[in-house]
């Protein structure tokens, strides 16, 4: 049976944790995202026994984090841009250590305190690894309440499935504002021993160490292979991206999350004045779609690039489009958010000059 | 030379002597080796962390709790004790280990936790940490090696490191005035009502490795009764970078650490206090 609800992107995102038989959330309130904290506070262990604690940063949620996801249970944190900052050293422990768990930054504008509006400014952090090392998360950027809810589960069965730390990037105002959403049915919470855990040295077995340290360089050198492979892998099987009125398009619109949907808009708007422009919308920021950018780039005008900070994506995009049409930007910073027919004012001022 | 020999030839009259008192019933020790790897320590001569890590690994298989105790290592001398304890372990982020541990507890209550951390680990970087895992109560063991200077890194100040102590960092000896005063973190600790059973120990001569094993194993029971936070501070020496011989730096810890940390129980299940001699 369809369950079908009115809910905020946060509070959508909790209930599918629950739904998705999480085992433990620990986070710390920051705006705009406490909602996640004070709605699985009320409805989680009364309904599935899912640990909930308010730990005393978000230094201590992650390494929490960090403890209770080696034991192969399903753990996750949410924040946002300061918080996230603060678990960088934790979350890079993790992506070593190979930990499955779900992260969610729920990104306001920035630098520094910032504003508690939404914004995309935290792409580099959460594409390119935030804390120390080369590592990467699989990175999903939801532009529904649905998919707010839907990459819940997505993401721990991606975060289960190689062992990576997986984070669902979103905004402020995708957490804050209210749409209908299809909620999956209530999954059992399970726990299977998956062998590499600590949960307690088994019988027949020597013990399980969770450790990021590997003093001899040839063996780190090794650990960092391997996970260079594995994220090999991740761009291998898992890129997924929507494209909205390609087929004919002469210009195409690249964006994410909500910006995608408000440039959506703008391409309509476009139509209407018989500018053929269609939008490419990366779901996964890593792996990033290069290359369904690079094969429209053989195929249109030009391209532009949408966001809601300072031009971070835009250096993905460049690299997919290698020089071969040119490339438009338009962003807003500090919390703003770009209006439709904003972003069709700047396209047309990049690519059709006077003609308004 | 002469003294090498000489002791050389001793250790050669006693391994005869050994050979004829090895049978078992003559048994009166044993390494622990279910709970422990049989393979050397990195640890300095004297060092008292490869104590702690062996008392450890006799409580949990005289306990017979092998399979249901999880310890969380730090990042400090002890970084590698997952190496040596062959019990699964976590290895935290540098002064996390509580919080990690909590982690861990939270999601397998019915498991034994400890977290297993150096001074600066635990009362300096971990400070927020120590403090409200203790003041939640977490169900879990913390032990806290405090030897007065950061080891790992070579000799810097801890925030245990005495007054006029010199370290690398503090060169002159520390200044209380510019540097802060020594932080005395287990009565602080001890003041919280998360905390149940609170005692600062040291393993340099057998009576004392005999107290600190008998608080490690209260404290498991305590820990399965679900009880709280016991806390066990092992005031213990670093021999390296405090420049000694082994036997000079447990003499300079007696003299020194001792008066300005105190052996004994800080908080006990019944209030009476234990004060070691
Ligand atoms: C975030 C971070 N800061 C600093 C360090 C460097 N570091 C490693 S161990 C250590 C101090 C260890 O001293 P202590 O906790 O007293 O343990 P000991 O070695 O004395 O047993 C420091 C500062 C680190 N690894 N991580
Ligand atoms: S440096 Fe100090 S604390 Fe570390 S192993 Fe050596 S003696 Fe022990
Ligand atoms: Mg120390």
């Amino acid at each position: 049976m369809r369950e079908l609800k009115l809910m905020k992107g946060n509070e959508a995102l909790a209930e599918a944790a629950i739904r998705a038989g999480c085992d433990a959330y620990f986070g710390y309130p920051i705006t705009p995202q406490s909602e996640i904290l004070e709605y699985l506070s009320y409805e989680a262990d009364r309904r599935t026994g899912m640990v909930v604690l308010q730990a005393e940063s978000e230094i201590a949620s992650i390494n929490m984090v960090y403890g209770a996801a080696g034991t192969g249970k399903k753990v996750m944190t949410s924040s946002s841009s300061p918080g996230m900052s603060l678990m960088q050293e934790g979350i890079s422990y993790i992506a070593c250590a190979e930990l499955p768990c779900l992260l969610v930054n729920v990104n306001r504008g920035g630098p520094g305190l910032g504003t508690i509006q939404p914004g995309q400014s935290d792409y580099f952090q959460s594409v390119k690894g935030g804390g120390h090392g080369d590592y990467k998360l699989i990175v999903l950027a939801p532009s529904t309440v649905q998919e707010m809810a839907d990459f819940v589960d997505e993401g721990f069965k991606l975060a289960f499935k190689y062992r990576n730390p997986v984070l669902i990037l979103t905004d402020g105002a995708l957490g804050q504002m209210m749409e209908k959403v299809e909620l999956m049915p209530q999954q059992e919470r399970t726990f299977e021993d998956l062998g590499w855990t600590t949960i307690g040295r088994k019988e027949g077995r020597n013990s399980n160490a969770i450790t990021s340290l590997h003093l001899q360089p040839d063996q780190m050198e090794l650990v960092n292979i391997h996970l260079q492979e594995k994220y090999a892998e991740i761009v291998k099987n898992e890129i997924k991206y929507e494209t909205i009125d390609c087929e004919d398009a002469d210009y195409i619109i690249v964006a994410y999350g909500l910006v995608a949907r408000i440039c959506q808009k703008s391409a309509s708007l476009a139509r209407e004045k018989g500018i053929k422009v269609g939008v490419i919308r990366p779901i996964t920021l890593f792996p990033f779609p290069y290359d369904i950018i690079r094969e429209y780039a053989g195929k249109v005008k030009g391209m532009f690039d949408v966001e809601m900070n300072a031009g971070q994506m835009i250096e993905d995009v460049r690299l997919a489009v290698e020089g071969r049409v040119p490339i438009g930007f338009h962003g807003r910073m500090g919390g703003m958010i770009p209006s439709p027919e904003e972003i069709l004012e700047k396209f047309e001022e990049k690519f059709i000059g006077g003609s308004k | 030379m002469n003294e090498k020999r000489m002791l050389g030839d001793q250790h050669f009259e006693t391994m005869i002597a050994e050979e004829s008192i090895c049978n078992n019933e003559n048994l009166v020790y044993q390494k622990p080796l279910k709970a422990l790897y049989d393979t050397p320590m990195h640890y300095c001569p004297g060092c008292g962390h490869g104590v702690v890590h062996r008392l450890l690994a006799e409580v949990i298989e005289e306990m017979d709790i092998l399979s249901d105790v999880i310890g969380v290592a730090p990042v400090g001398c002890s970084v590698l004790a997952y190496n040596y304890l062959n019990i699964d372990m976590s290895e935290a982020a540098h002064g996390r280990a509580s919080a990690v541990a909590t982690g861990i507890k939270r999601v397998l209550p019915e498991k034994y936790v400890f977290s297993y951390q150096g001074d600066g680990d635990l009362a300096a970087i971990g400070t927020g940490e120590t403090i409200h895992t203790c003041n939640r109560g977490e169900n879990i063991l913390m032990i806290f090696i405090n030897n007065g200077i950061y080891g790992m890194t070579g000799g810097q100040m801890a925030p245990t490191t005495l007054p006029n102590m010199k370290t690398t960092t503090s060169p002159f000896g520390r200044d209380v005035k510019t540097m802060g005063n020594p932080l005395k973190i287990t009565d602080l600790v001890a003041a919280l009502p998360g905390t149940y059973y609170v005692t600062r120990q040291s393993v340099h001569k057998p009576v004392n490795v005999r107290r600190t094993k008998k608080a490690i194993q209260k404290s498991f029971e305590y820990q399965k009764e679900g009880k709280g936070t016991c806390f066990i501070e092992v005031v213990s020496n670093c021999p390296s970078n405090w420049k000694m011989e082994p036997l000079e730096s447990n003499n300079w810890m007696e003299e020194n650490m001792f008066p300005f940390y105190p052996l004994g129980d800080l908080k006990t299940p019944n209030g009476k206090e234990n004060k070691n001699d």
